[in-house]
């Protein structure tokens, strides 16, 4: 049924990106809401192609730091450096993100990414191209005219997942993606960003589940009360834990 | 009691034989309805839906005025537009009173704070789900606007509803714009209001019957559009 020879078959090949800017850069930031401060003093610098992974209990300023680093909220201080740049709308553009609790429109599962396209400003024949490259890519061909929200939880991860690399990012972000997905809808998602960090596209993500930052993640992020407690390779991070945070939270994942 | 009853069989004799002067008053009542609705559909979806999305100094008080104006009385909404075209008013060299332009102007301002007032209901509770992974896509504001809008469409139908049931259903707006004169501005219920004082009960009862039908079949429509398409999308 594929074509070995077209270029726009087998997962290896679909959507090209161009090889993402870095290093991630953090500098003394800060993010305080309603007089607590969310995010206190991060400094960080993030420069391996391969998966990052932050890790942190509930409440550590995991899914801000995402948030900030994409570009969803502004920061109250320092700044976010991109490939030396400061962050700003046109670099957002070239990022995406998946969230926790996939937000899909009230339209089919094509459209859905058709739409997304759309807002990036993707042409018309591009645009076609890139859905159907999404959809065989989420393995939901079948489904291109379903409504999205019938999918399944796992299906509609995949959904989210493929329509925000159709977006050709250089850099993306996921909330805990698969954080209520059953482990067969789990694999899938780890194999698509896989696939996709093999295409130079670099990835953060967010997760608490440490196998599945064992498997995908080259350096890992620990944070706790808002702070950076610790970045480094995921071995040793897992291996020899120097925090005390982080040692307690890989025991037993109950951290206080 | 026979009074009653003789009255109810010749209404519907005038249903039943489509007696001229009815269907004239029911085509006018409709054609200024409808009007008036689909005007003020799209005036209400595009305030609403930027009430919903921008934000601005003095937003809430914008909205709390909206929904002050949902109960808006039709003879207050009449008695301005009546002051705008009267020749005295600033719009008077148009010529318009008593005219059905005039009442369709009349019942646009009385639909219009319904249709917006519902619609920014609609987009904000839609909103609330998706700002995050539209601003994510990098939507601007206005494609946010025509997203909410678009993803809404079922609930928009709902509010169109509500507005179609008040200006067919009014009689103090077209009445004071429109004047009740027979073959030129005359509708359903201002004929009502003129025959059952007229003491004429069988031709006010037969357009109250035909009223109530019209209410009640556009309603039924637009409510199967509704469940259908909402079957269709899982919205």
């Amino acid at each position: 049924m594929l074509d070995p020879t077209h270029p726009l078959n087998g997962l290896g090949t679909a959507f090209g990106s161009a090889r993402a800017p870095l290093p991630v850069e953090l500098r003394a930031l800060n993010y305080e809401a309603s007089g607590k401060l969310v995010i206190d003093n991060a400094n960080l610098k993030i420069e391996t192609r391969g998966i990052t992974a932050i890790m942190g209990p509930n409440g550590a300023g995991k899914s801000v730091l995402l948030r900030l680093m994409h570009g969803l909220i502004a920061p109250t201080g320092g700044e976010i450096l991109w490939g030396g740049r400061q962050m700003d709308r046109e670099l957002s553009r070239r990022q995406a993100m998946v969230f926790q609790k996939p937000v899909l429109l009230r339209r089919s599962v094509a459209a859905n990414i058709r739409h997304a396209l759309g807002l990036r400003g993707v042409g018309r024949k591009e645009r076609a191209i890139r859905v159907d490259d999404a959809l065989k890519l989420a393995a939901l061909e079948r489904h291109a005219s379903t409504p999205a929200r019938v999918l399944s939880g796992g299906e509609q991860q995949r959904l989210c997942l493929a329509r925000a690399l159709s977006l050709e990012p250089e850099l993306l972000f996921l909330d805990e993606p698969t954080a209520s997905l059953d482990p067969a809808s789990t694999l899938a998602i780890e194999k698509l960003l896989i696939d996709a960090q093999r295409r130079s596209i670099k990835i953060i993500v967010v997760t608490h589940d440490v196998g599945q930052a064992r498997r995908l993640a080259q350096d890992v992020i620990f944070m706790h009360h808002g702070r950076i407690i610790e970045h480094g390779y995921a071995d040793s991070f897992f291996d020899t834990p120097r925090s005390e945070g982080a040692r307690a939270y890989l025991a037993g994942g109950l951290v206080l | 009691m026979t009074d009653f009853i003789n009255a109810f069989k010749t209404a519907l004799g005038l249903i039943v034989t489509l007696n001229p002067g009815l269907v004239e008053i029911l085509f006018l009542s409709l054609k200024v309805s409808l009007s008036a609705v689909a005007i003020a559909s799209v005036l209400g979806f595009a305030i609403g839906g930027t009430l919903a999305v921008y934000r601005f100094p003095g937003r809430g008080a914008v909205v709390a005025v909206l929904g002050a104006l949902m109960g808006l009385p039709p003879v207050v909404a009449g008695l301005l537009v009546y002051l705008l075209l009267s020749n005295a008013g600033p719009l008077g060299v148009l010529q318009l009173l008593y005219t059905p332009t005039a009442m369709i102007i009349a019942q646009v301002v009385l639909v219009t704070p319904i249709i917006a007032a519902l619609s920014c209901q609609a987009c904000e509770d839609l909103l609330e789900e998706y700002d995050e992974q539209l601003r994510s896509l990098g939507a601007s504001p206005r494609a946010i606007v025509l997203t909410l809008l678009w993803d809404g469409r079922y609930r928009l139908t709902s509010a169109v509803l509500a507005g179609f049931g008040r200006a067919i259903a009014e009689v103090g707006a077209v009445m004071i714009v429109g004047g009740n004169i027979d073959h030129v501005t005359r509708t359903m219920t201002t004929a009502i209001a003129l025959e059952t004082s007229k003491g004429n009960i069988a031709l006010a009862l037969a357009l109250g019957i035909v009223l109530l039908a019209t209410a009640v079949a556009v309603n039924a429509a637009l409510m199967s559009v509704r469940r259908l398409a909402l079957r269709l999308a899982y919205a």
